[in-house]
């Protein structure tokens, strides 16, 4: 895979291999933080600004360091240690620079650290064997991706508020059926690109 | 061997300039300079930024009740915040109510102080002070119960109103590798300022019970804080109506040996109850006060007490020889303390016989 140009990189990451719907990574905080637009589009640039600077940090990390001393087995906690390093940095700043955004994600913002799509990502770029533009595009889409599926859901939530939803299926129930649906309708655009 | 250690070497190095990157950012984008914390209106404190409103209050010995030791769970860590709090956060939404929520109140251990606050605190807390004590005295006076004597060190007193409670301190010990505190209220009298005196239960399992029944011995060092709560006796002339089982005798004796010391003249009833005779003590202590205060009787009842037993007393549940005693309610209040369950069964029984809900006080063990 490693001749595919960033850019198509970038939109087969947003469309056809949209990390929630596709991969259904990251699915904790989709589901608890969709239930407002603005939230959930804070969360998803978090997200986007995590995932594509821990990409590019994992890149690094793993091609000067991990692979010359021959340690590629060591990625998983070379990888979760940059993560959660990362987040916590991002979360000093936002707390002190952006406090509307540090209350309104409140508990989910360190819990980027557990969000599987952000590990995920680095983990494909190493089983890919993606370039550094190549990476850096596939981390910038994911988010992307990320964010246009949470804000998507939070709009229909939104929507779900004024119908009737019968009793046993409020709440989870009826996200996880909408989250389906979503990925099925997304399964249309896989005929363009397919990247995995 | 070789790569043993340079994994190792590794591994350190990329931790070590993560840490090292994180401590920077903690001393630069985390620096919150000094920030004024005005409390009631009046007092002034200067900290530095950054950190828990109930750890920045602590670091300059105003100490807020706070069971669960800041983890957000417990609520007691409640105080009124006029301005610079931020917005309500989701983890204290649990634990304060919505009247609360439009009053001000918010968790103590929750909040960040970042920018200038105002908050508000009930004016007793500037009294609350951490207490270095050894213990005196600790023995058994039930088969569950002990009773503690603690001398203050360091020339300390303590200032408290009779009813009110202090954390104790139990230290990490074998069985448990953390510190806790808990509330115990002080059985001893406020004019006695150099020590106070507890009546522990022992809780299965419990963190500190068993620390106080297992470890703890005569000559120990212990650390209180306090005194805290608004459960203590209120001047007036009102007949008293007190009912307790248990440990809950502690405060009520606080109250009664205040009484006592001031030559208070009011008529005051005493409802006790236990299971059996072994649940009993301080009988000794009770008699003497029916003898020496003005109008006081103090009325045991034994639930598991059978039949043909020798027991002269009051049998059945505490709330038996109390509803005797209920038949008119006017110019009556009631000290009441025990288990939740006690309590708000009673509050219930109260309220139903008219007595006004704000003349009711107590303390939930
Ligand atoms: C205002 C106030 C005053 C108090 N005064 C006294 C006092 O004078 N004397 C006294 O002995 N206690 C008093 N208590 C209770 C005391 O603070 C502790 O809660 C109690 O001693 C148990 O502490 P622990 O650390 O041993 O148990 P923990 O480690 O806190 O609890 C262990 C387990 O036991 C359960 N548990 C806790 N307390 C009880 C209980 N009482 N009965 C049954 N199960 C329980 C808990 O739910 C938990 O599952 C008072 C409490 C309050 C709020
Ligand atoms: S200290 Fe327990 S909730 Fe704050």
């Amino acid at each position: 895979m490693t001749e595919l140009n960033p850019f198509v990189l970038f939109t087969a990451s947003i469309f056809t291999s949209n990390m929630i719907l596709a991969n259904f990574l990251g699915m904790c905080s989709f589901i608890a933080v969709s239930k407002d637009i603005k939230t959930s589009l804070g969360l998803g640039q978090a997200v986007t600004f995590v995932l594509t600077f821990t990409t590019v940090i994992n890149y690094f990390l793993y091609k000067y360091v991990l692979i010359p001393m021959n340690l590629e087995y060591l990625r998983y906690i070379v990888f979760i240690i940059s993560i959660a390093a990362f987040v916590q940095l991002v979360e000093m700043i936002v707390e002190r620079h952006l406090p509307v955004l540090h209350h309104a994600l409140g508990i989910f913002l360190p819990l980027i650290t557990v969000n599987c799509a952000i590990l995920g990502v680095s983990l494909f770029m190493v089983i890919r064997r993606y370039s550094f533009i190549q990476s850096l595009a596939f981390g910038f889409g994911s988010g992307v991706g990320w964010t246009m599926a949470i804000v998507a859901l939070a709009g229909l939530k939104k929507r779900l508020n004024e119908s009737r939803v019968p009793k046993g299926l409020r709440g989870g129930g009826i996200t996880l059926i909408i989250t389906g649906l979503m990925a099925l309708g997304f399964m249309g655009f896989s005929g363009m690109v397919q990247i995995s | 061997m070789n790569d043993i250690v340079s994994t190792i070497a590794i591994m350190s190095g990329i931790t070590g300039f993560l840490a090292f990157l994180l401590t920077l950012a903690k001393r630069t984008v985390g620096d919150y300079g000094m920030v004024d914390i005005t409390i009631n209106g009046k007092k002034k404190l200067e900290v530095r930024g950054g950190d828990t409103l109930l750890s920045a209050l602590s670091s300059e010995k105003i100490f807020i009740p706070s069971a669960c030791g800041g983890k957000g769970t417990c609520g007691y860590c409640k105080l009124k915040v006029i301005e610079g709090g931020g917005a309500i956060l989701p983890m204290e939404e649990g634990l304060i109510s919505v009247e609360e929520i439009d009053a001000g109140v918010r968790l103590a251990c929750q909040i960040k102080v970042k920018e200038p606050i105002k908050i508000e605190i009930p004016e007793d807390l500037f009294n609350v002070r951490e207490y270095k004590a050894v213990v005196r005295k600790i023995e058994d006076i039930t088969p569950k119960i002990k009773h503690l004597v603690l001398d203050i060190l360091e020339g300390g007193e303590i200032d408290f109103k009779p009813g009110q409670y202090v954390q104790l301190v139990a230290p990490p010990y074998a069985e448990s590798d953390e510190s806790v505190q808990r509330a115990y209220s002080i059985a001893s009298c406020p004019t006695d300022k150099n020590f106070i005196e507890l009546i522990i239960g022992y809780v299965e399992g419990g963190v500190c019970t068993t620390y106080v029944h297992k470890y703890l011995k005569e000559g120990d060092s212990v650390s209180f804080n306090g005194p805290f709560g608004n459960f203590f006796y209120k001047d007036n002339d009102r007949e008293m109506i007190m009912v307790a089982a248990g440990t809950g005798m502690a405060p009520i004796l606080s109250i009664l040996r205040a009484m006592k010391s001031s030559g208070i003249e009011r008529r005051c009833l005493f409802f006790f109850g236990a299971k059996n005779r072994d649940d009993l003590f301080f009988m000794d202590k009770m008699q003497n006060l029916e003898e020496s205060l003005f109008d006081f009787e103090f009325v045991p009842a034994l639930s598991r007490i059978g039949p043909e037993d020798d027991w002269e007393g009051e049998r059945g549940r505490v709330t038996e020889p109390l509803l005797k005693h209920l038949e008119h309610i006017e110019n009556k209040e009631a000290y009441l303390c025990g288990s939740p369950v006690m309590i708000d069964a009673i509050v219930k029984l109260l309220i139903e016989k008219g007595m006004d809900e704000e003349r009711i006080y107590y303390d939930k063990f």
